[in-house]
């Protein structure tokens, strides 16, 4: 028995070391995450220490990426950022896919009015697209990591809802769920034996994918000043910073850019690379 | 016989037109309640925000009275359910009520900034479409060739680069390397040229993005149609691989890709805000940016009612397209 487990888990790795993808997603993400945890050993300076005597240097020797206006070390600051866009991509997703997974999964299980009403709102707040959702959530809780983390998680609920629901559906019709329920086996049961090992597959990759558009959010909402309060270094707000300088010091901007594209892009080949291993059928990346 | 025929076409066609209509129908009242309830819940959400509208009115320096008179005057005071019925009886009117910054009425700074995010979208897709089509197209049909690694690379930064930083990297090549288009603004509206020069970058962010979704979307769509049965079958009885890939492929493959241009174009209107704020253009998404941080909950209550209700008509067009196109969610 545990021989089989074993093979099995060997053959997954196996196939996730040969994709290429998602091996290289995986890397690039874990330098990242590497990055963010060490980033006191790592960084060469104080990310908001100031020299007004190196204001605006391009990338050298001393600064490798050079410094903003207020004389701080952009590569520190990037290396800083990182802590905040792994925080809160990652945390908001692990929120939105806890609460999104339960619903969907009780609204499957369940039925009825609890279904219709729990997956009508899921519709509603899928109806606003996410940035305009998150512009809305951040107006009303005001900005601060705690506030933005929440506001990211509410953007990702009705995703995972929607992704755990249809599946439910299709497992509550299965013969082996009316045996359990005709031997009195109650709804938790059902949901944690059954329901939910089934649609943890699909909800991981979804949670991997969704954690670059999580990111993505977190810049595009420090980008406008709605993130994370200065002085704490975010990618976003460090882009945001760099736009007065863009025709003399474009370094400031592009760099932190480059890190929010490597970084978001590595969770979406991870994401892709182990959908198309747990799925061999879909032929995005293939 | 051939009158039997005819009666069982014609039955065909009034039970196809009917269930037609009824699925317009059905479709379309559906929207009705999920819109009802958009439109409450940014309603509340408008409502909960902290700070006073009045106070962000007046400044934070205004007497306790001027307050508590704009207060009034605004129906602050009336009860949560009588705003409410205002709200909605406002919007049925088209008033969409005044912006606290500058006093003037939202709907009519609202219809001179639509103007510019319409056209910014509406290209954006369109070129995006335009040019990711024949890509997605092409890198299927050369699987695993040189070209279709780069298509697919494309695709995946495209899918993760953010609007704003695209914009950005454009500014930085077009506007100030090579001076070739204006760096900010609109442009003047009824100049054709002007307006073009100050809309190619934008209009080109937004199309990159588009293009990475629709070419990712397109390669899989024809590499699933390479897979049926009746693809194998045409090739088996000798049919020319071009006449294979027109007729059987492309068809198939591009009605389902025409449908999900919709979803795509939801992804877009949150995109369409970072490049508006980037490019500084005076459309509804830099409105909406400016009505947050001035706490200007009039305007930003209007416009996220428009870009929430043009979502739930996107939608409502996309299913249609989809109900057109596969005839058996219509029977549903």
């Amino acid at each position: 028995m545990n021989d089989g487990k074993m093979s099995e888990t060997k053959r997954l790795w196996k196939t996730f070391i040969q994709n290429r993808t998602a091996f290289v997603g995986a890397v690039i993400a874990l330098i990242v995450v590497l990055i963010a945890i060490f980033a006191p050993f790592i960084a060469p300076y104080d990310p908001l220490i100031q020299d007004v005597y190196n204001r605006l240097l391009s990338p050298q020797g001393g600064h490798l990426l050079g410094t903003d206006n207020f004389g701080r070390d952009i590569l520190s600051r990037i290396i800083y950022g990182a802590r905040v866009s792994l925080l809160v991509g990652i945390s908001s997703v692990l929120i939105g896919m806890v609460i999104g997974t339960s619903l969907g999964v009780i609204a499957g299980i369940k039925g009825g009015k609890l279904e219709n009403l729990i997956m009508r709102g899921v519709d509603v707040l899928m109806s606003f697209p996410n940035l305009i959702m998150g512009l809305m959530v951040m107006a009303v809780l005001g900005s601060g990591m705690g506030k933005l983390i929440i506001a990211i998680g509410i953007i990702m609920a009705p995703r995972f809802a929607r992704i755990a629901h249809g599946p439910t559906l299709a497992i509550k019709e299965q013969d082996y769920i009316t045996a359990a329920r005709a031997l009195g086996f109650g709804d938790l049961r059902v949901i944690f034996r059954h329901a939910l090992p089934n649609i943890l597959g699909e909800v991981l990759v979804m949670g991997t994918l969704w954690t670059a558009t999580a990111i993505r959010i977190e810049a595009n909402l420090s980008f406008i000043g709605l993130g994370v309060p200065p002085p704490t270094p975010t990618w976003g707000g460090i882009i945001r910073e760099g736009m007065d300088y863009l025709s003399n010091a474009s370094w400031i901007s592009l760099f932190s850019g480059a890190a929010i594209l490597i970084t978001v892009l590595s969770f979406n080949m991870l994401g892709d690379g182990i959908r198309d291993i747990i799925d061999p059928r879909t032929t995005h990346g293939k | 016989m051939q009158a039997i025929f005819d009666t069982q076409r014609a039955c065909t066609v009034f039970d196809e037109g009917e269930a037609v209509t009824g699925y317009l129908v059905r479709r379309i009242l559906l929207c009705i309640p999920i819109l009802l309830a958009v439109l409450t819940l940014v309603f509340l959400l408008v409502r909960v925000a902290p700070g006073d509208p009045a106070v962000a009115a007046l400044g934070d320096y205004a007497s306790k009275e001027a307050v508590e008179a704009l207060r009034e005057k605004m129906g602050l005071n009336a009860p949560l359910y009588v705003q409410y019925f205002q709200f909605l009886s406002g919007l049925l009117h088209g008033d969409l009520g005044k912006s606290l910054i500058t006093s003037r009425p939202v709907a009519a700074q609202v219809a001179s900034a639509f103007p510019y995010t319409l056209e910014l979208t509406a290209s954006g897709i369109l070129l995006g479409s335009f040019l990711g089509i024949p890509l997605g197209i092409f890198t299927a049909l050369h699987r695993n060739a040189m070209f279709d690694y780069l298509g697919r690379l494309f695709s995946l930064v495209g899918l993760s680069v953010p609007a704003f930083y695209l914009g950005i990297l454009l500014i930085l090549l077009f506007a100030i390397k090579l001076e070739l288009f204006p760096v900010v603004g609109g442009g003047n509206l009824s100049d054709l040229g002007e307006t073009l020069r100050y809309l190619f970058l934008p209009a080109l962010t937004l199309a990159l993005i588009m293009m990475s979704y629709i070419t990712r979307m397109t390669r899989s769509s024809v590499l699933d149609i390479l897979n049926e049965d009746y693809v194998r079958t045409a090739r088996a009885k000798g049919l020319r691989e071009r006449l294979v890939v027109y007729k059987h492929v492309l068809k198939n493959a591009l009605l389902p890709i025409l449908s999900v241009i919709g979803m795509f174009a939801i992804v877009l209107i949150g995109s369409s805000v970072m490049t508006e704020v980037v490019f500084s253009r005076p459309g509804l998404g830099k409105m909406l940016v400016g009505a947050m941080k001035q706490r200007d909950y009039i305007m930003l209550q209007s416009i996220m009612v428009i870009f929430s209700s043009l979502v739930v008509l996107i939608n409502l067009l996309t299913d249609l397209a989809y109900g057109f196109i596969d005839p058996r969610i219509r029977y549903e």
